[in-house]
């Protein structure tokens, strides 16, 4: 009934080579297409434009490591904003699991980098080598002149294709242009250069010579999915109680009702692109591609067989279908429970993401106290606090800004660029586009202020306005110092509060 | 114990265990692996070749790199010294009292001086440079000897009460208890009187106003008529919140009795001048700094500009 796998013979197996035959058909136009687009999107989007005015770069997509930006279109995200980036990791991670939950493997037949690059190298070796047979051959001929020509020519294909991977992969770092050029002339950091050459070697190495091997024996991934996988997840079948006998047409012919749908032509095991035997049933080398159900449906309309010996179906499917019930349409297999619960939490993040980009702040205080010393006696008695305040303009335009004092009555301010002459109950000063200014304050309150809380205000003074509010501490000494712990505390105070007070 | 079998659903031999009825099929590692162990093996023999790995009796070998950990320190601080030089050179070449005049030489200033604060004056002047008693607080604005950024430089180059320097900050208060110049009552007075200045004490009363001749006697000439002190001498403002000794009266009793003369190493025999400047400005910057000219403050709008534009 099944082909026999190989005995064991030794301690190590060397690798055999696959040589997966061209075809057509729905789901390889499918994989051309996805091919397209995620090539497209990775090659081309660092050199989409996007004009952020005079104070910001103009890269569409760009992960600004030296300044902690990261641009992705109309969205700026800092780096006390990372939680957007989180939310995104997390929104890719469940949506695997919608994916595998829904459509199975998926992700590894169509959309996963090791997929679509081994694919397209395997495009090199029929466009350099010709289709199956003729690698076979090739694989198998004595190292000839022109074996080694022909190696080396798809090599430097394999490479060229290498080198522009790894090359991209650094546009979404820099200035694309501009990286280009400094690329060329030598003046690029020393870690573009190395990004590039470490990315190069992956892909000509992972791409061109390991493909299958990458997700038999080292991705975690297939393992993973495996765990996700149950009855009701999608999964290339081949029909077995329909293709089952497998016989000739010959055969059939001869022997009617003998033989089922399978004339072991063996062409689902020619296109594999992982090399194995679909009809062993669901097995972890297979990533679900589905070049196989094209290649079966092929030669099903050639025998005029119906289509869908080898399909796309599910456990609990393929035994429903084999006890005689029709097949489930695809459509109503993709939505069960566990489908809609991994959607709903997908959108709930997705949604909330969106919402805290809608309404997060351009205009922002954060306010760090000193803490040693917490306060200060002044030679005319009155206590005076510092603060480290922290002025946030995530406009692309500088803005006129003015900081109040809010509570804490009798309080002035001022900065550690002016004296304490010229202090006030606010601070006004331009906070340059894009940046977090830090101002050193101090706040000096009246002799016998208590220790209490007050606000720090920052409003914006321009027309568009807006602003920020933060509670902070003043500290004071305190009438009750002779508490055990305290003493410390005293001596910084220099006991000019102690309790004998002669002049009352 | 070991018995193989082949397995029926894949036709692969087993390794022989069992666990619970659990069995694992013996499938081969692919070749390529173990060129990977042997490709780490080879890359092992090449670490042990050309970094320091194999211990010897007394140190260890040293590899064909000659790296060390203490090299690669070295390296690191002669690189971070290189890219200081030029910083430390400008403010070399700036005089103090020009610094506050160069918002980013000035940042640069007193971040370096910080740094040596936490080295050199801490452990008197605590980590936030808030003193104790006998040790000055420095982020105040009482000054001894003055607190605009060419005095500060003066006073840490020169230090306090400082034998071998010949421009130190010198000055002696007398023991007037303990050298019998008062009486034990007459202190009493005079702190009283003393104490009064700030308020601490009614001005009205009576001790108060037997001290006020004898501070008129013997304490004018140092710390003015007004009790206010005289930077001259160091001598301290009596009439303010800040006291370096205690403001109770049994403190400022026992200063009047046995006087007090602080000392402070003279800086300058132990560190350059470049890290002194540095020290002044950070000093001067905790708060309480003084200005030297009329006009030396930037107004804050361009100094952060100017600062954010530099970082």
């Amino acid at each position: 009934m099944r082909n026999p796998a190989p005995v064991a013979t030794g301690l190590y197996e060397k690798r055999r080579g696959v040589f997966p035959a061209r075809i057509d058909g729905t789901f390889r136009r499918l994989k051309w297409a996805i091919m397209a687009i995620t090539l497209a999107i990775y090659y081309g989007a660092p050199w989409l434009r996007w004009d952020r005015g005079p104070y910001a770069p103009d890269q569409a997509i760009l992960v600004d490591l030296a300044h902690r930006r990261f641009y992705m279109f109309a969205i700026e995200i800092w780096p006390q904003e990372f939680y957007f980036v989180a939310g995104l990791l997390i929104m890719a991670g469940i949506g695997l699991f919608l994916v595998t939950s829904a459509v199975g493997r998926a992700w590894c037949g169509y959309a996963c980098p090791q997929t679509v690059w081994t694919d397209l190298f395997q495009h090199v070796d029929r466009f350099i080598d010709g289709d199956r047979n003729a690698q076979l051959r090739l694989h198998q001929a004595p190292w000839t002149a022109s074996k080694v020509a022909r190696r080396l020519l798809k090599w430097s294909i394999y490479l060229v294709i290498a080198f522009w991977t790894g090359g991209a992969w650094i546009m979404y770092f820099a200035d694309a242009p501009t990286l280009v050029r400094e690329f060329w002339s030598g003046q690029a950091a020393p870690v573009a250069y190395g990004s590039v050459a470490v990315l190069t070697f992956t892909t000509f190495w992972l791409g061109g010579f390991m493909r299958e091997q990458v997700c038999i024996y080292m991705c975690p991934w297939p393992r993973i999915q495996t765990a996700m996988l149950d009855e009701k997840s999608l999964i290339v079948t081949y029909k077995d109680w329909r293709g089952e006998t497998r016989g000739s047409l010959k055969q059939a012919a001869k022997d009617p009702g003998t033989y089922g749908d399978c004339i072991d032509c063996n062409q689902c095991v020619a296109v594999c692109p992982t090399g194995i035997d679909i009809r062993e049933g669901p097995q972890i080398g297979c990533i679900t591609c589905a070049l196989c159900i094209d290649a079966c449906d092929r030669v099903m309309a050639q025998i005029g067989r119906p289509r869908g010996l080898i399909d796309y179906a599910t456990l609990e499917d393929a035994a429903k279908e084999k006890a005689g019930c029709p097949p489930t349409p695809h459509r109503k297999l993709i939505w069960h429970p566990r489908t809609l619960v991994y959607l709903g939490i997908w959108s709930a993040i997705g949604a909330g993401l969106l919402f805290a980009l809608g309404t997060r702040t351009h205009i922002d205080l954060a306010v760090q106290k000193d803490r040693n010393p917490p306060f200060m006696v002044l030679s005319d008695g009155s206590v005076r606090n510092a603060w480290t305040l922290k002025l946030k303009n995530m406009e692309r335009r500088p803005r006129p800004m003015q900081v109040a004092l809010q509570g804490l009555p009798g309080a002035v301010m001022w900065s550690d660029a002016m004296g304490r002459d010229e202090a006030g109950r606010t601070l006004a000063m331009t906070v340059p586009a894009d940046t977090v200014l830090p101002l050193r304050v101090y706040v000096a309150a009246p002799a016998g202020t208590a220790e209490q809380a007050f606000h720090f205000v920052l409003a914006a003074t321009d027309a568009e306005g807006g602003g920020d509010r933060t509670e902070t501490r003043f500290d004071a000494p305190r009438d009750d110092d002779d508490t055990p712990g305290d003493h410390e505390r005293a001596d910084h105070e220099r006991g000019d509060h102690e309790r004998e007070e002669h002049a009352r | 114990m070991a018995e193989k079998r082949l397995d029926e659903a894949t036709g692969v031999e087993t390794v022989g265990h069992e666990w619970d009825g659990i069995e694992e099929l013996n499938t081969p590692l692919p070749r390529w692996w173990l060129y990977t162990f042997y490709a780490t093996i080879v890359f092992a023999i090449g670490y042990i070749v050309v970094y320091p790995a194999v211990p010897l009796a007394r140190s260890g070998t040293a590899g064909l790199w000659q790296w060390s950990s203490r090299g690669a320190l070295a390296a690191d601080t002669v690189s971070a010294e290189r890219e200081r030089a030029s910083t430390l050179a400008a403010i070399a070449a700036t005089p103090i009292a020009a610094l506050p005049g160069n918002p980013v030489l000035m940042r640069a200033a007193i971040a370096g001086g910080k740094a040596a604060f936490r080295v050199n004056c801490v452990q008197c002047h605590g980590a936030g440079a808030a003193g104790s008693k006998g040790y000055p607080n420095l982020n105040d604005d009482d000054w001894l000897w003055g607190g605009d950024l060419q005095t500060i430089e003066t006073t840490i180059t020169h230090g306090i009460r400082q034998p071998g320097d010949d421009a130190t900050r010198q000055s002696q208060m007398p023991s007037f208890g303990h050298d019998g110049i008062l009486p034990p009552g007459e202190v009493a007075d005079v702190a009283s009187y003393v104490r009064s200045l700030s308020g601490k004490v009614a001005p009205g009363s009576a001790a108060a106003g037997r001290g006020a001749v004898i501070f008129a006697n013997n304490c004018v000439a140092c710390h003015g008529a007004d009790g206010k002190g005289a930077r001259q001498f160091g001598a301290p403002n009596l009439a303010d919140a800040i006291w370096l000794y205690g403001g109770d009266q049994a403190s400022v009793v026992a200063s009047v009795t046995n006087a007090h003369a602080g000392v402070m190493p003279a800086w300058g025999q132990r560190l350059d001048p470049v890290t002194i400047k540095m020290l002044a400005a950070y000093v001067h910057s905790l708060g309480g700094g003084e200005k030297f000219a009329p006009g030396q403050g930037a107004d804050p709008a361009t100094a952060a500009t100017a600062a954010a534009a530099a970082q």
